[in-house]
């Protein structure tokens, strides 16, 4: 080897390699690092996160203020407007409150005119608005039949939207990237890096088995040798997709709910553990009858690429903490959408104490002007 | 205790770090010394708190004695004795023990005159120890970070700091030492296959020699390491392993608390593919 080819190796190369270097360093923190024990000393559940991370995630999930609640007396919004299926038995001014609420949760860039056509706000006639109607019956049936998941604190539009009209994770059946079919085929649904799974190479749509279809997540064997025991490494390997997911989801490790020694045994886990399955069963409960039962509803463009609706995930709500909002609840000042709103009955005409109350408050005779 | 005939005029006296000729001494074929001395201590005082702390625990089965570092909220101080204290204690008395017999290993060197290798061997398997009760504890802010000593329960605590980080394996410093454990196997066995075979000539044949062996391997794959280059190899290999061991867990935590896998995001990122 002559001595100029070695020279302009060493040229290139040391460089190259300092850089490489250099990156690989720079993607590492630095201490301090803050730390919550979860188990018994020295059994290492512990959670782990960096004061970055922390800033970043304080500074994310500030909750909005809400507007001021308005009485429940008053003309109902069933009799004052025309076409309120769901929230008819509200009053006037808590209905139009709710409406300015959900404007500034999902839509404060587009207003009214998102899902309203504001010459006619009784109209149907975009889908957004049909949407809407239905997701507000789901957020008042989370709030109402799932407590085991959500407690008291319960969920808000904001919860998932964040100000988007579209939450920013919601997900779609992911058929993967082009790949050969057959008897050449190789593609496996994984080996192609997913934030979704901390891009591991683990299957990338750990959702649709799990969290639209109801497949068996259990694959841990119960007996110390072979046996009727069916189980996979490859099925193991979807379940782990799914806990990735929702490692990834809470912004926790497995040891939030798992003693690892011991994965499927519930007197070694976490309570949380508890409230993690309920959760699971009513993902899929919202995606097969909620969102999955829209379908025709929405546009083209805002469906997958097999055509499906878009679908909820732990993360949809989550964003990445271990409660979403870090807690806060913001149902407390909206108990409308605690659960499902009676229905607004017309006062017959015969009920006499209603009338001396009636000029009190002048009621709309021909279709107002709506609020928004 | 029986010693060989030509042991005797290896016994010289000197070479000691500390203590002079105090205990400058053998005892049977054991040579004592002031670390040894130390060793003893440490060693005897340590196994005696790990029977105290087996006493006062629920268990005598020996696979389920577990004596528990303290909680995180005790942080960088002093647990109570029942809390975690025997933990500290024992971690203090292992590490006099491991560091004792390291220096009795260099004084044993320095009296034949040799290299320091073998007390720099065994002093990486005692940074890895120190590394994992007192580098990492230092680093996360408190000594419940420490592993607990117990048959099982250091087991269950490998499990739980593993998936603590998702998915161990794309630990890069992991990675690493993964390999040098599996290549340290490969090269010791085919070093260990190459000796045997070139003694274990067939029945009435002539036992073969060092040329014989670097022929195999040049005639295999052009060029033989040699016979003491193997020996550095293998130390190398297996220093590499008990190295890297001791740096995929200091990272674990201190430098990074995510999920292993989404380290690489770096690799994935290059501007060449991403």
């Amino acid at each position: 080897m002559n001595m100029g080819f070695r020279y302009g190796l060493a040229l290139v190369g040391i460089p190259a390699a300092i850089l490489l270097g250099l990156v690989i360093l720079l993607r590492f923190q630095l201490p301090p690092v803050d730390t919550v024990q979860r188990g018994y000393r020295g059994v290492g559940m512990v959670e782990n996160y960096h004061p970055a991370d922390v800033a970043a995630f304080l500074a994310a999930n500030k909750v909005p203020a809400s507007l001021p609640q308005l009485p429940s007396s008053g003309p109902k919004a069933g009799a004052a407007y025309k076409n309120v299926q769901i929230l008819g038995d509200l009053s006037v001014g808590q209905f139009t409150r709710l409406m300015v609420s959900i404007t500034n949760w999902v839509a404060p860039q587009q207003g009214c005119g998102y899902c309203h056509n504001t010459a006619n706000m009784a109209d149907d006639g975009l889908y957004t608005k049909v949407v809407a109607r239905r997701m507000i019956q789901m957020v008042q049936h989370i709030n109402a039949d799932y407590t085991s998941h959500v407690a008291q604190t319960g969920v808000t539009c904001y919860t998932c939207h964040r100000g988007n009209p579209v939450p920013a994770q919601v997900w779609f059946n992911d058929p993967g990237p082009p790949h050969a079919g057959g008897v050449t085929e190789s593609n496996t649904g994984k080996n192609h890096p997913a934030g979704s799974v901390n891009d591991s190479s683990l299957p990338f749509d750990p959702f649709t088995p799990f969290l639209e279809k109801d497949s068996e997540i259990r694959v841990q064997s119960v007996m110390a040798l072979p046996g009727s025991d069916r189980q996979s490494i490859k099925q193991t390997e979807w379940t782990y997709a799914l806990m990735i997911h929702f490692s990834q989801a809470l912004g926790v490790n497995c040891t939030y709910c798992h003693n690892t020694r011991s994965f499927g045994d519930w007197s070694q886990s976490t309570p949380e553990r508890v409230v993690a399955w309920h959760g699971i069963r009513m993902v899929r409960d919202l995606n097969g009858n909620y969102l999955d039962k829209l379908q025709g509803v929405f546009p083209a463009a805002r469906l997958g690429p097999m055509g499906d609706n878009p679908k909820v995930s732990c993360a949809t709500c989550h964003q990445g903490v271990f409660k979403p909002l870090l807690g806060v609840s913001m149902v407390t000042t909206f108990p409308e959408l605690k659960g499902p709103t009676p229905p607004y009955v017309a006062p017959t005409p015969a009920a006499p104490p209603a009338s001396p109350a009636a000029p009190a408050t002048p009621a709309p005779a021909a279709e107002p002007a709506h609020p928004l | 205790m029986s010693m060989l005939s030509f042991e005797a005029k290896y016994r010289v006296r000197g070479g000691t770090l500390v203590g002079g000729d105090l205990f400058d001494f053998w005892v049977g074929p054991f040579y004592v010394g002031f670390f040894g001395v130390t060793t003893i201590f440490f060693a005897t005082l340590g196994t005696l708190m790990i029977i105290y702390g087996a006493a006062i625990g629920p268990t005598w089965n020996p696979w389920q004695i577990n004596i528990a570092p303290p909680d995180l909220k005790y942080g960088l101080g002093f647990a109570p004795l029942k809390e975690g204290g025997l933990w500290q204690i024992i971690t203090i008395c292992a590490i006099g023990a491991f560091l004792s017999w390291l220096l009795r290993q260099v004084e044993i060197a320095r009296k034949l005159g040799m290299g320091y290798h073998v007390p720099f061997a065994y002093g990486v398997a005692v940074f890895a120890y120190i590394t994992l009760v007192v580098i990492r504890p230092v680093l996360m802010g408190a000594w419940g970070f420490g592993f607990p000593y117990g048959i099982l329960s250091h087991l269950d605590w490998v499990s739980n700091t593993g998936y603590q980080y998702l998915h161990f394996h794309y630990n890069p410093a992991h990675m690493l030492a993964v390999s040098f454990f599996f290549t340290t196997v490969l090269a010791l066995s085919m070093h260990g296959g190459l000796v045997l075979s070139a003694a274990n000539p067939p029945k009435g044949g002539l036992v073969k020699t060092a040329e014989h062996e670097n022929t195999f391997f040049r005639d295999t794959i052009g060029w033989s390491i040699g016979t003491l280059g193997v020996h550095r190899l293998g130390l190398f290999l297996a220093l590499s392993a008990g190295f890297w061991s001791a740096i995929c867990i200091v990272i674990s935590g201190p430098f990074w608390t995510r999920g292993w896998p989404e380290w690489w995001g770096w690799w994935l990122n290059l501007p060449i593919w991403k």
